[in-house]
């Protein structure tokens, strides 16, 4: 098992520089770093040049980069556009979308495990049917349209919920966009379990299980579910990274003030530092999570373990 | 009599037809006997015996006639909940590929205490020092060190033997193994056969060996049943079907085996395949790949002649098959 | 290790999955299934004795597969009409009238005007046009770049196998609505090669993946050796062995995924990072509804309507091609 943590802690150290280098060229190299701080218009030379020293830009690009990574690992992020530092907009954005995903995630889990289990034993039936036709519709339909349709029908024409989320986004109105957020995660989960379940069933070793005399409820909990939901797991892990992209789209709507909102002025406002800033945490977030899934499947799988 | 088939009929529901897998299979097993059921792939043996078991998937399968009376009950006509109680306590089942049929992500030790908790109530950590009994029983080395381990970590040798320790956990009164042996090294073979006569000795279980390898039979059988295309072909006890078959399929496995004193010559097999289980050739099913096939062949389905008190055979001509020797 | 089936890629949900945003994510990934029969590999015969293979039994069962039929038709259909729109809309999408912003459905007007007095039905036909040229194009792109470097990192193996895998590793990385708020805001281009070239850029290594799995499993069928033995060179094997058979996961992801680009790029439009005006694309229209959507709901829920038909009619039509495929699903 250490061997195994060891391995995957290493093979995450190239990915990370990959991708924090990846990240730095697209913003530094292929936009204008310094566009946007000066307000709404275009620096005039003087200013532009000396800013331009001020944040080393003048230097060979392999050396912006060094600095770059510098600065993640002192936390210096650097201003953005409204004169605060980065740091500090992080954190008031991030304990938003830190309830939103969470919310998500509960639904996901909850939702998507029962409604999997019950289609994955009765393949073929109605019940199926129809579960698997609206998976499949909240899959085709992007984030972004059932997003405003919900928001078009509970909160405009029958008022149920807010339509704008508060500034301080307390969680109960984070219900709506939590399931906005988990829908489409909810269906692959919903999906996966469904045929992990399917598959397992006609397993050996449930097979066994049956011939020992169990019954059918230790048979379906303790042998297949505990095979079934292996993949499920690990899949929610690294959906992570999912719920964050989505989580832009689904604040921009609900106008929620989190990451995603200030991800979005900072490009609106070409303040790369702002970008590379929260891009780089994230990124980070999501490295971590797989990393944690890896880890998480060698505790639910003994196979890969002693492999 | 411990158990006893009667004209038993499986079928299979397939969106090609409907698939014959048993047609009319009668045989019986007494208390600390064994039968050796054999037959090629698709003969049945397999789907008989998980019909016994109760294990059988019902929809695609149907059990469409015949009885099973195990103890004299009709295994049939009892309620889901009662089969299952038989189940594990009275009657198990052992699987061909131990690495399959075993839950991966379980201990041996928690498997093998599953039986107790479940068919005696006892407490986990009761249930634990059974298990290292059993697996002591079954000669596992380190059983202490080791209940915590789980299958992957365990040789295939050992695996079938855990399997073993899981069937006769209980002390059931019949015990079904499936091919046992067929994914082991011949050598380990031996070993995992010797430990099952001598737990059926020790128990007087009734035992039923399905198989395809007539080597493994000679030694541990008391009576053979061979099986062809979902129908027994030929019964009879032991040694005598080695010396005198009395049936052309039987007749075509003994054949088959190579043999040490057949240098650079070329092997038998049995020309034809095994037929498709949803067009069963009319008449007798060997037909086509008999070497002795009449006419009558072609028409009549072939009944199970008596040979002698304790053989039968299922061939219009089994008294020239057994001439013929 | 459990083995990895081709289509099981639970780990690494992908470069392409925005699931938040729609830009979705594999849906074949998330059914472990392999394909068990392969076309050129051992046969059996069927009731008629016909020689079956994989493909032909696959056929078989789409033909009579009414998902299937009804997403061909909506796909044939929408193809047709981004070749040609004029065939059922006559006007301009950019002829538009400020005097008429907003107002509902009229004689010649079926869908009603938007916020800049643009006809929404015109746009709404025009817009499928953008839809259907990006998910095309970025899928032909994603398929042979992914397909080629995974198929040859699967053959190969080893070294090259691992760099992909390290490759593909930091793609992942990078969740997509994400990279492509970065990437595209700093480009001003309004045509649609930004968008493609973006996909393709985040969207290869899922293919990647898919081929590389399905050519390891091919290349561990018995007749792959056979052939090798006989002294069969590389490129020999690879196209008329394992080529056949690895292709077919591949076909379906791309099918699915196609869908699930549709889908990006009306995200990404959403976003204002996407596609602008002049161009016309259902994710602008829909963006510029959302303010008056209180008002003028039809200008929302025509684009939108059309846009989760088509997204729709990809991944049902890929659904149903790999259930075709998979015996184990019977």
């Amino acid at each position: 098992m250490g061997r195994y943590v060891i391995r995957r802690l290493l093979q995450m150290i190239p990915v990370f520089f990959g991708t924090t280098l990846l990240i730095f060229l697209m913003v530094n190299v292929m936009g204008d770093p310094i566009a946007g701080l000066c307000g709404d218009r275009q620096c005039d030379p003087a200013t532009a040049a000396q800013l331009r020293t001020e944040f080393g830009l003048d230097k060979p690009v392999w050396q912006q980069y060094l600095t770059y990574m510098g600065n993640i690992f002192t936390g210096d992020f650097g201003t953005a556009f409204n004169g605060q530092k980065v740091t500090e907009l992080m954190a008031t954005a991030f304990p938003i979308t830190i309830r939103l995903t969470v919310v998500a995630i509960v639904f996901e889990i909850v939702i998507g495990i029962s409604l999997g289990v019950v289609t994955g034993l009765r393949r073929g039936r109605p019940v199926d049917t129809v579960v698997l036709i609206l998976t499949l519709v909240v899959i085709a339909v992007p984030t972004f349209v059932t997003g405003l349709l919900l928001q078009l029908l509970l909160g405009v024409e029958w008022g149920i919920i807010k339509p704008s989320v508060s500034s301080e986004a307390p969680v109960d109105e984070l219900i709506v966009p939590g399931l906005v957020l988990a829908s489409v995660s909810l269906a692959y989960v919903t999906r996966l379990t469904r045929t992990s379940i399917a598959e397992n069933a006609r397993a050996d070793y449930v097979r066994t299980a049956v011939a020992k005399g169990l019954p059918r409820r230790r048979v379906v909990v303790r042998h297949l579910l505990r095979n079934s939901l292996i993949p499920v797991v690990t899949f929610i892990g690294t959906d992570v990274g999912a719920l964050m992209g989505g989580a832009i789209v689904t604040e921009r709507i609900f106008n929620i003030h989190g990451v995603g909102y200030q991800l979005y002025q900072g490009i609106l406002r070409q303040n790369s530092q702002t970008v590379v800033g929260f891009v780089t945490v994230l990124v980070l977030v999501f490295l971590a999570a797989n990393l944690i899934v890896d880890l998480l499947y060698a505790v639910l799988d003994p196979r890969i373990r002693y492999a | 009599m411990l158990l006893e088939v009667r004209d038993l009929h499986v079928e299979f529901h397939t969106r090609d037809g409907v698939a014959k897998a048993v047609n009319g299979v009668n045989y019986s097993v007494a208390e600390g006997e064994t039968l050796a059921v054999l037959g090629e792939s698709g003969s049945g043996k397999s789907v008989t015996a998980q019909a016994v078991m109760g294990i059988l998937d019902m929809p695609p399968g149907r059990i469409s006639g015949g009885e099973i009376l195990f103890k004299d009950r009709d295994l049939l006509k009892l309620k889901a909940d009662e089969r299952r109680r038989i189940r594990g306590q009275e009657m198990a089942m052992i699987f061909q590929d131990a690495l399959s049929s075993l839950n991966p992500v379980l201990s041996v030790g928690q498997q093998l205490g599953e039986m107790f908790v479940v068919h005696r109530g006892m407490s986990r950590g009761d249930a634990r020092a059974k298990a290292i009994e059993l697996m002591d029983r079954v000669r596992i080395p380190a059983a202490r060190e080791r209940v915590g381990d789980f299958p992957h970590q365990f040789s295939g040798g050992m695996r079938q033997r855990i399997m073993i320790a899981m069937a006769m956990a209980l002390e059931p009164s019949l015990i079904i193994a499936d091919e046992p042996t067929t994914a082991l090294d011949v050598t380990v073979q031996a070993q995992v056969m010797d430990l099952l006569a001598e737990l059926q000795r020790e128990l007087n279980m009734g035992l039923i060996l399905i198989t395809h390898d007539l080597g493994v039979v000679a030694d541990v059988a008391d009576k053979i049943a061979v099986m062809y295309a979902g129908r027994i072909v030929e019964t009879s006890p032991v040694h005598e079907i080695y010396q005198a078959p009395a049936h052309p399929y039987t007749k075509g496995l003994l054949r088959s085996i190579p043999r040490l004193d057949q240098k650079g010559q070329e092997l038998y097999a049995i020309k034809g395949l095994p037929p498709n289980l949803l067009h069963i050739p009319p008449g007798c099913a060997f037909h086509p790949r008999c070497p002795m096939a009449q006419a009558v062949c072609r028409t009549d389905v072939p009944p199970l002649y008596t040979v002698d008190e304790e053989r039968r055979s299922a061939c219009h001509f089994w008294k020239e098959t057994l001439d013929a020797r | 290790m459990p083995e990895q089936k081709p289509w099981d890629e639970t780990t690494g949900s992908g470069a392409i999955s925005g699931a938040g945003a729609g830009g979705g994510m594999d849906l074949a990934m998330d059914e472990g299934t392999t394909l068990e029969k392969t076309p050129g590999g051992p046969e059996g015969t069927g009731p008629a004795g016909k020689p079956r293979s994989l493909w032909s039994d696959a056929w078989r069962d789409l033909r009579r597969n009414p998902v299937f039929i009804i997403s061909s038709l909506v796909i044939l259909f929408l193809v047709v009409i981004s070749i040609w729109p004029s065939l059922i809309a006559d006007q301009d999408p950019l002829d538009c009238d400020l005097s008429k912003a907003q107002e509902g459905s009229q004689p010649g007007h079926p869908f009603g005007f938007d916020g800049q007095g643009c006809d929404v039905y015109t746009r709404t036909v025009y817009g499928a046009r953008t839809s259907v040229t990006v998910g095309v194009l970025s899928t032909l792109g994603v398929s042979l770049l992914g397909g080629v470097l995974g198929g040859l990192a699967g053959f190969f193996g080893r070294g090259w196998d691992a760099v992909l895998s390290r490759i593909t590793d930091v793609f992942f990385g990078i969740p997509v609505v994400l990279g492509g708020l970065v990437f595209l805001s700093v480009v001003t281009s309004s045509t649609v090669w930004p968008v493609i070239g973006f996909i393709v850029l985040l969207g290869w290594p899922q293919i990647a993946r898919i081929a590389r799995g399905s050519v390891i499993t091919a290349k561990q069928n018995d007749y792959v050796q056979a052939a090798r033995a006989l002294g069969a060179s590389n490129s020999r094997m690879m196209l008329r062995h394992i080529m056949p058979n690895a292709i077919a996961p591949v076909i379906v992801v791309a099918t699915i995924a196609l869908g699930t680009y549709i889908s990006l790029e009306a995200t990404l439009s959403y976003l204002g990072v996407g596609l602008k005006p002049p161009a016309v694309s259902w994710g602008i229209d829909i963006s510029a509804a959302s303010q008056y959507v209180r008002n003028a709901p039809h200008m929302l829920l025509w684009p939108a309507g059309a846009l989760a038909v088509t997204v729709l009619a990809f991944i049902m039509l890929g659904d149903a091609v790999r259930d075709a495929l998979d015996p184990k699903l019977r």
